[in-house]
């Protein structure tokens, strides 16, 4: 991640050290004595409907003239209380609830519902399942990270990358209608496989946007990476340590950036992840640029394991064979009488679970996203089903990594963090 | 008729899930098998009072009940033994069955040294809501505590800024994940939207409404009303 090129020395002039790093020089070069005024501390009210707290958050910050003294996140504006709706509902009738927390990545919530339901179940779901989901994965990782990129660019003043990003995000919104019949409420999964199979030409549509997408990537890269207003923007902005990002629960490419090489695709592998063949960016500040190079280095690596994914992808059935767990096609259901039952008891009574909990965590666009199911013996409704919410647990540091630094920098720290407020108020 | 079946539906929903036909102890299961995870091992060892319970679920993940009493010390020191570390508390959060049961506090562990996972419950009876907090341990703990605090009314000894997070400062209905919650509140929904109407929306703009987990500032006077009386004030 050392990409600090030698134009910073350049453009930052004196405030810049030789390392690449901004040196805390004062403005005036000799002693400042202090005038012994009575200033007051302000205090000043940011959010809730603001474009740069990126969704419906506030922020109330205690000003110091133009400096951050402490800022307190204020949340729950779009609490809609989904997990206690989730206990009312069947294991299939939550899926839509999920889709409606992380409305970025809709498709990565959508999968590690129902593979946490399937691991409490003792569930094998089918190779080409696993495969299926793994591309839908990956693709909303590129595109909940391309939401961020615009966004981010934006708040630092950039606008191209903006209409860049939307571009691509709009043809991942048509390969999401073309799969789902929805652009973002894609409620794709079933527990046991999908709700349809991939339909026809759809693959060649995910190739033709893997064969051009990386051309967009770079050219971002070509805008932003070297920019000096983006690096004088974002490096040694929020910094945060290794030791520190851990114990503050920080997870996802914010974690990465501080150099900890922790990913649950690496470490707690599921669905094969382990045979794909692709690497985990480690930043070595943890500030706001590295977090930046860590998410464009990822929308790189998810192109190769898409490609990967498109090779090894396998025919044979999405769903499983078990018939008190998946839904029979519609033309059996119709016509033949074991079938039409199966149909019946799978949607009045849902499938039992066994009695137990269980967490399962996937690598969400934002960071470890994990499901913890509670069940009682043969229910068919949770006795308590909660997010693990990555934002929520991410916004949470921004109190730490914002204090001293100026409020313009305040709105870059909150938009390197990538959050999005359906899933923190859930 | 019609009429008569829908309002049943809703009476359903107004009274709360009910999830559980069994109230007082149960506890399905068998034991699980210490041998295979070696922190459960351990602690098996070294807490022999203190764990209450051990199963394993969800082929192969490993759940121990601790005393609630002796959870922050079994926390601290899972946390800092060598043979264990588990430096990354991945969530806090509980679970409550309703019927008189106790509520469960849950806490989701990893360890990055060792590359494992544990998940620890203590059982919290309804008339002792209480548990020590761990962000003295985990800094992580900070919201997750406050968010059960906010769902479930557990209060956490010791920890520094214990406030409603998700639900409004001043909701009165109690805490929502409770089995005991109705799904469409507690009040009507005519007084639900009385007392959003009559909210005073500037108070939240009070500085001591705000007053996070630091130490206030002593430099700042901090004790002013609101935003907008604020510059009154100074003209003043």
């Amino acid at each position: 991640m050392a990409q600090k090129t030698i134009e910073l020395e350049v453009g930052r002039g004196r405030e810049m050290g030789v390392d690449g790093n901004p040196s805390l020089s004062p403005i005036a070069p000799f002693d400042i004595v202090e005038p012994d005024m009575n200033t007051e501390h302000m205090l000043i009210n940011i959010g809730p409907q603001h474009p740069a707290t990126h969704g419906v958050l506030r922020l109330v910050c205690e000003l110091d003239g133009e400096t951050v003294k402490r800022v307190v996140p204020d949340i729950g504006y779009l609490h809609s209380s989904f997990e206690k709706l989730g206990e009312y509902r069947t294991w299939n009738q939550i899926v839509p609830l999920t889709d409606r927390m992380d409305y970025l990545a809709p498709l990565i919530y959508n999968c590690a519902y129902v593979m946490a339901v399937e691991q409490l179940m003792g569930i094998e779901v089918t190779e080409r399942c696993k495969v299926v989901r793994v591309i839908l994965m990956e693709l909303d990782r590129i595109f909940g990270h391309l939401l961020w990129l615009g966004t981010t660019a934006i708040d630092v003043g950039a606008f191209t990358p903006f209409l860049y990003s939307f571009q691509e995000r709009e043809r991942i919104y048509k390969m999401h209608e073309s799969l789902t019949g929805a652009r973002i409420t894609t409620s794709a999964t079933r527990v046991g496989g999908m709700m349809a199979d991939l339909p026809e030409g759809w693959t060649d549509q995910l190739r033709e946007f893997l064969d051009t997408f990386p051309d967009t990537l770079a050219e971002v890269h070509h805008l932003l990476t070297g920019n000096q207003i983006h690096i004088g923007r974002t490096q040694g902005i929020g910094i945060i340590n290794g030791a520190d990002a851990i114990n503050y629960g920080f997870t996802g490419p914010n974690l990465r950036a501080a150099g900890i090489d922790y990913d649950v695709r690496r470490n707690r592998p599921y669905y094969d992840y382990e045979t794909y063949d692709f690497e985990i960016p480690v930043g070595e500040h943890g500030d706001c640029y590295d977090r930046y190079l860590c998410r464009m280095e990822e929308m790189q690596q998810s192109v190769g394991i898409l490609r990967q994914a498109l090779d090894r992808l396998p025919d044979g059935p999405i769903n499983v064979a078990d018939p008190s767990i998946s839904l029979p096609s519609k033309t059996d259901a119709m016509s033949d009488m074991e079938s039409m039952i199966h149909h019946f008891k799978v949607i009045t009574d849902g499938i039992p679970a066994p009695e137990g909990d269980c967490y399962f965590a996937v690598e969400g666009s934002k960071g470890e996203l994990g499901m913890y199911l509670v069940a009682e013996e043969g229910a068919t409704k949770p006795v308590r089903w909660r997010i693990r919410p990555p934002s929520f647990v991410n916004l949470s540091v921004i109190a730490k990594l914002a204090e001293g630094h100026l409020v313009s920098d305040l709105i870059m720290i909150n938009a390197s963090l990538d959050i999005v407020l359906g899933e923190i108020d859930r | 008729m019609a009429d008569k079946k829908d309002s049943a539906g809703l009476d359903a929903v107004d009274a709360g899930p009910v999830s559980s036909d069994v109230s007082g102890e149960h506890h399905a299961g068998t034991e699980g098998d210490a041998s295979e995870h070696a922190s459960v091992a351990a602690l098996r060892e070294r807490f022999a009072d203190a764990v209450v319970r051990h199963r394993v679920y969800s082929g192969g993940q490993h759940v121990v009940w601790i005393a609630p009493e002796k959870s922050h010390e079994i926390l601290a020191w899972l946390r800092d033994d060598p043979d264990h570390r588990y430096d990354m508390m991945s969530d806090v959060t509980a679970v409550d069955y309703g019927n008189g049961r106790p509520v469960n506090m849950v806490y989701q562990m990893y360890s990055m040294v060792h590359k494992r996972e544990l998940r620890l419950r203590c059982e919290l009876p309804l008339d002792a809501l209480e548990i020590d907090s761990v962000v003295d341990l985990w800094k992580v703990a900070d919201w997750l505590e406050r968010e059960v605090f906010d769902l479930f009314g557990v209060t956490f000894n010791g920890h520094p800024d214990l406030r409603r997070i998700l639900m409004p400062a001043d909701y009165a209905e109690g805490h929502p994940l409770r089995k005991d919650f109705p799904l469409r509140g507690r009040f009507s929904r005519a007084e639900q939207t009385r007392r959003a109407l009559n909210q005073d929306v500037e108070r939240f703009y009070r500085a001591e409404d705000l007053s996070a987990g630091h130490a206030p500032q002593e430099v700042a006077p901090v004790e002013v009303g609101t935003l907008a009386s604020d510059d009154a004030e100074g003209d003043a």
